[in-house]
């Protein structure tokens, strides 16, 4: 097991490596004018970008342009992002943890309602509540997160005007920028507890409902599907038929016993699906106009701003190895029975 | 075999209902031209348009699906965005299995170091959501129709990569690989002869069930703006327009509602046909169950 996570650290440099040398090659297909800008530091520059290109090489082999751009990220430097106006190591520090935020609370509503709609669903099998729950699983995926989206935020801010599309509302802007707001983490939500902010703090969570609850549908289905048959599985088993036989009553059988192996299969796949999350951010983010780094990945993707778009790769890229490796050994944790190799 | 899979599709009510759904936009797509005659002949995916008009347009009689921005009409794009989700989705999958099924086959055919090489290459692609891949791709290769398929399929080929491969490795140690070596046969006889037209069944069934998914990818990056353009017959196109008049006009704040509901409930239905297709097949060729 040792060996089996060392050797996965060791390739995640290679494989990082690997996919950010890929955009490079492809960006190499643009004018030279154009790349410029990964080097620009400051708008200003924009207007000699001939100087920045003979300085920094930029008609150069692709392999030479790509070692100088590897030494610059080691120092930190990402390069300019027109798109955000900003350096791009700075966007990224800056929407990331809204990003993580609102991951967060979307894998809370999946995992408990998914489990509990799962668990009702294998213990009603077969009558309505089966039906609902199977209805989720088989629709949540395939409804399309951007239709979902829309559709929400049609009734619940068009139609209800309940919860604002953005990160959060205009006061809550001045106050989180005043300076009697201290920043401590960069999430917002534990940020504005740690100021004794209630009023910032439930502004902050009604902007996320509607991303979470749109983000969550794909992996909420999944979920469903996965408690449902294992949940099954278990009631099946013999100590379950032990446990109801000397007595006991049958929602403890059900949670305490059978409940409590069945959740097994549900917690590593909620390390999955954490993961793959970070897919979906892009989309919801953009329907909700939410400030995370999906949102700066696709402005960047949709006004060619390359030196956002590396950055941005680069930052998804590390974290979905260092995630796929983290579940791996959680899953692995979970049933010993698996052997990775 | 076939004639038992379909009568167990038939049997089973949802999996009818996913092949009812693939038919049914099967056949939409077959039939385009009759059911919307091309108003442009020269691009038939052009979206025809009645009046400069911003403002979308309720359903009525002369368009049965209301229109949406630009007085784009909403029928002709459902009907022939059926005939190019068909055409995306097929050719994407179609490369990303010849190229997948290239790359697995000299990796299970070689091994060692080209075995070694290749994997780590499919790695580089796995590192990055899919989505997200497809769409730096895409913004690179420029927004248009063709470069967002060579996108989706520069990030589907290494699934397929990977199962060909495991299943050629199966393949090959089994015992009639080595009478036809025994007989004498070279190497490259018993790879296309023998190894590759019994590995691949499996791996055709789950590529060809994995155009729902492609569809739905394609639609995802046209929504960003990163696919096709305004103005073609596509789905997730017809859903960006959609996008400015999600909150409707004061007075009714619902008034636009089919602009995102016609073209989101063809995306749907598709995607949910496939996937109860899907699921059918996977019970099928699932061998714990009779």
């Amino acid at each position: 097991m040792r060996r089996y996570i060392l050797r996965r650290l060791c390739l995640l440099p290679l494989v990082v490596l690997g996919v950010t040398f890929l955009l490079f090659f492809l960006t190499q297909r643009l004018s030279p004018e154009m790349r410029a800008s990964l080097y620009v530091k400051d708008p200003r520059q924009m207007g000699a970008l001939e100087e920045v290109i003979r300085e920094y090489g930029l008609r150069d082999n692709v392999f030479k342009q790509y070692g100088r751009w590897l030494v610059q990220v080691a120092h930190g430097d990402l390069g300019y992002s027109p798109s955000a106006n900003m350096p791009v190591a700075q966007a990224l520090k800056k929407y990331l943890p809204a990003t993580i935020q609102l991951a967060v609370v979307t894998m809370i509503l999946v995992v408990f309602f998914g489990v509990w709609f799962g668990a009702a669903s294998a213990v009603h099998k077969d009558r309505w509540q089966d039906f609902i729950a199977r209805f989720i699983s088989v629709g949540g995926f395939s409804l399309p997160i951007f239709v979902l989206g829309l559709i929400l935020l049609m009734i619940f801010y068009g139609k209800l005007g309940w919860f604002a599309p953005g990160g959060y509302s205009i006061q809550t802007d001045i106050i989180i920028h005043s300076s009697a707001f201290k920043t401590y983490t960069g999430f917002l939500l534990i940020d504005s507890l740690l100021n004794g902010d209630l009023r910032v703090f439930c502004d902050v969570f009604a902007h996320l409902v509607l991303p979470a609850v749109t983000l969550c549908i794909g992996s909420f289905a999944l979920m469903v599907r996965v408690m449902r048959s294992s949940m099954l599985e278990e009631l099946n088993k013999d100590y379950v038929r032990t446990a109801r036989a000397k007595g006991l009553r049958e929602y403890r059988v059900i949670y305490k016993h059978a409940g409590k192996n069945a959740i097994i299969p549900v917690i590593t796949l909620a390390g999955i699906q954490f993961i793959r999350l970070l897919g979906g951010t892009v989309i919801v983010e953009t329907i909700f106009d939410y400030p995370g780094i999906g949102r700066f990945g696709v402005l960047a993707a949709q006004q060619l701003d390359i030196a956002g778009i590396l950055g941005f790769s680069l930052m998804v890229a590390v974290l979905f190895v260092i995630g796929n490796l983290f579940s791996d050994i959680l899953y692995m944790a979970a049933d010993p029975r698996i052997r990775l190799e | 075999m076939n004639l038992r899979i379909l009568k167990r599709i038939y049997k089973n009510k949802t999996s009818l209902c996913g092949l009812l759904l693939v038919a049914f936009f099967g056949a939409v797509a077959l039939f385009a031209p009759m059911l919307a005659p091309v108003q442009n002949e020269h691009n038939p995916y052009q979206l025809p348009q009645s009046s400069y008009q911003i403002t979308p347009q309720p359903p009525s009689a002369d368009h049965w699906f209301g229109t949406t921005e630009q007085q784009y009409d909403l029928y002709y794009g459902i009907v022939w965005g059926a005939r190019l989700a068909f055409k995306i989705g097929i050719t994407v999958t179609a490369l990303a299995f010849l190229i997948g099924l290239a790359v697995g086959g000299i990796a299970a055919y070689f091994g060692g170091k080209v075995d070694e090489t290749l994997m780590r290459l499919t790695d580089v692609v796995f590192a990055v959501p899919s989505l997200v891949l497809a769409m730096v791709i895409a913004a690179m290769l420029g927004p248009d129709l063709k470069n967002m398929m060579i996108a989706l399929t520069a990030v589907a080929w290494p699934s397929y990569a990977r199962l060909v491969r495991g299943d050629i490795l199966s393949v090959k140690q089994r015992n009639y690989v080595t009478a036809a070596r025994t007989l004498g046969a070279g190497g490259p006889r018993i790879f296309l002869r023998h190894i590759v037209p019994n590995s691949i069944y499996p791996s055709v069934v789950v590529a060809s069930l994995d155009i729902g998914y492609v569809v739905l990818t394609a639609a995802s990056l046209s929504f960003l703006g990163l696919g096709a353009q305004p103005g073609t017959a596509d789905w997730g196109q017809l859903i960006a327009m959609a996008r400015n008049w999600v909150l409707g006009t004061p007075s009714n704040s619902l008034a636009y509602w089919y602009t995102v509901v016609v073209p989101g409930g063809a995306i749907f239905l598709f995607v949910l046909g496939w996937n109860l297709l899907g699921d059918a097949f996977r019970d099928i060729l699932d061998p714990r169950q009779g």
